[in-house]
């Protein structure tokens, strides 16, 4: 009687385990379907545009023979590179001072609830802040203006994860930093800093690969430049913002080279978080 | 016993110690002696880890915690409002539960607190970083390794690279929080092994659960119930002849 009992417990909860395993396996299909369906179009469509020329020729007018993506490239790499520059140490520094000093004070709090606003801030929005403030005044399109942008963006993820990742480190080896007499800083920067290393860095990567795909942005600040240009105090190409201009074009060669140019950001993205897993996973085993 | 002088080291005078408003050390009086191993024990909550914080001054990293009364080692008054904390730790090195290695190489583990605090170089740092896993029993299981993460040992190897951490500084007193409490008994056995060879040279502070530990290491031992001291002697006193009745319950077993 009771053995009987026990069995169609068991039963239940076998039941009820397979029931939630074929469940999450339905929803990991759905999200690796549509993954791996926009990896083959980009990779199929974009293959075939690929070859030297994307990286040695400018981008060309409608209907030309040759033509490549080189000057928007150029323009993302100077502009996403420089926002990084500037925003990972600002970011970095913020999050330490949030998990540090700012756990729970009103400045902490504050601050906190500020960089969650900006970080789920529509891009657009940032766009058009720094078209407002910056443009404007200048008078033109230029590429730090870009920069600025796309550093608005990097800096809330930054401060994030870099808070998130020194949370993890425990009290104890805090205190154990202390215990040997290390000063404040010295502890922050060679205990846990160290420890939440390889977080930091994977959050710096990430916001790497977010601003490497945004447009929106980049419309109001940077525009665009047919020319090669490494004057960052001029309107700047850029891979987002060629793709945006040359995808609803309807030449077939403009097409061409937009899917050429998404392939590239996607191969970009796909290896950035490539890397900031192996990074991460290096770290923690 | 021992070989041990009688000079007092560590004096806690009518001493008192607040988490925020709740009063968690009652009148502490006590006198802790040179180069000798005192045990605190009790049951949980008690207070030990409280008074042994105190010791290094660990709480004033928090700012709800503080504490009334007289506190000094040797004649220095380490509450006063001007005692250098990195010196005063440097003086006195703690261990705690779990073993707490730094996110760096063994061998920089231990650098780590000799840089803070001196200026060696190359050769001496060395030669120090040798003798600290020496005295803590474990150059030779690491001396192949001390380019290796001080997180890739075994959890009872990196407690002993803690203890070669703490000692490595030259400290005068070693205050240990429970060292063996999540280690294997053969870990636990070396460590207090390595207790009984450090007594002497330092003098050690160990709060411990485990009442045959505390016999076998200790040679004074405070039985502390509810924030107080209640009897504080010889261990063998306090173990085979307990002056209070609260002392013989918990000692035998019969409470806690
Ligand atoms: N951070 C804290 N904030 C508030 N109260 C605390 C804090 N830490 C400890 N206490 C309280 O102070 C008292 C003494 O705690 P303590 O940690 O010193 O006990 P213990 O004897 O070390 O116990 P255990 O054997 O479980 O480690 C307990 O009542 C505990 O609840
Ligand atoms: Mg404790």
């Amino acid at each position: 009687m009771k053995y009987r009992k026990i069995s169609w417990l068991l039963f239940k909860r076998q039941l009820l385990d397979w029931m939630s395993v074929i469940l999450s396996l339905f929803a990991i299909l759905f999200g690796l379907f549509w993954l791996f369906w926009i990896l083959w179009t980009t990779l199929s469509l974009g293959i075939s545009g690929l070859s030297l020329d994307l990286f040695t020729e400018m981008t060309p007018p409608p209907n030309s023979e040759t033509g490549g993506l080189a000057n928007a490239i150029m323009g993302s790499l100077m502009m996403v590179g420089l926002a990084t520059l500037l925003g990972t140490p600002i970011g970095i520094f913020s999050g330490i001072y949030l998990a540090e000093f700012g756990r729970r004070n009103m400045l902490g709090e504050i601050v906190r609830f500020i960089n969650d606003i900006l970080l789920s801030a529509p891009s657009i929005i940032i766009g058009l802040f720094i078209y407002e403030i910056y443009v404007t005044r200048r008078g033109h399109f230029s590429g730090w203006a870009g920069v600025l942008a796309l550093t608005l963006i990097v800096i809330p993820v930054v401060v994030r994860t870099t808070e998130n990742m020194l949370r993890l480190v425990p009290t104890s080896l805090r205190e154990a930093a202390y215990a040997l007499g290390a000063p404040n800083w010295h502890m922050i920067l060679n205990v846990s800093l160290r420890a939440s290393f390889a977080g930091v860095i994977t959050g710096v990567m990430l916001a790497v690969a977010r601003i490497s795909g945004e447009t929106a942005p980049l419309l109001f600040t940077a525009l665009s430049n047919q020319y090669w240009s490494l004057n960052l105090d001029e309107p700047l190409a850029s891979l987002p913002v060629v793709i945006f201009k040359f995808a609803m074009s309807p030449f077939a060669d403009w097409s061409r080279l937009a899917w050429a140019g998404v392939f590239l950001i996607v191969l970009t993205v796909l290896l950035l978080n490539i890397l900031a897993r192996l990074i991460l996973q290096r770290k923690t085993s | 016993m021992h070989n041990s002088s009688t000079n007092v080291l560590i004096q806690f005078d009518h001493f008192n110690f607040y988490y925020g408003k709740f009063l968690a050390l009652k009148d502490i009086n006590l006198s802790i002696l040179q180069g000798v191993v005192t045990a605190f024990i009790g049951p949980s909550g008690c207070g030990k880890s409280t008074l042994l914080r105190a010791i290094n001054r660990m709480y004033a990293l928090y700012p709800g915690q503080r504490v009334e009364g007289g506190l000094r080692i040797g004649d220095e008054n380490i509450l006063a409002e001007d005692v250098d904390l990195s010196e005063l730790r440097k003086r006195v090195g703690m261990i705690f539960q779990k073993p707490t290695p730094f996110p760096m190489s063994v061998y920089n583990n231990i650098a780590y607190g000799v840089r803070l605090h001196e200026n060696l170089s190359r050769s001496a740092m060395d030669e120090r970083v040798e003798w600290a896993l020496r005295k803590a029993a474990l150059w030779d299981e690491v001396k192949d390794k001390l380019n290796q993460e001080g997180m890739s040992l075994s959890g009872g190897q990196q407690q002993r690279l803690c203890i070669a951490r703490g000692i490595a500084v030259h400290p005068e007193i070693l205050l240990l929080d429970e060292p063996t409490s999540a280690l294997d008994p053969i870990s636990t056995m070396r460590i207090e092994e390595l207790i009984s060879e450090l007594r002497g040279e330092f003098t050690i502070v160990i709060v411990t659960h485990n009442m045959q530990q505390a016999a076998r290491v200790s040679d004074y031992t405070a039985y502390m119930y509810l924030g107080e001291v209640v009897e504080y002697n010889k261990t063998e006193t306090i173990f085979y002849n307990p002056q209070k009745t609260e002392t013989e319950d918990y000692v035998t077993g019969r409470f806690g």
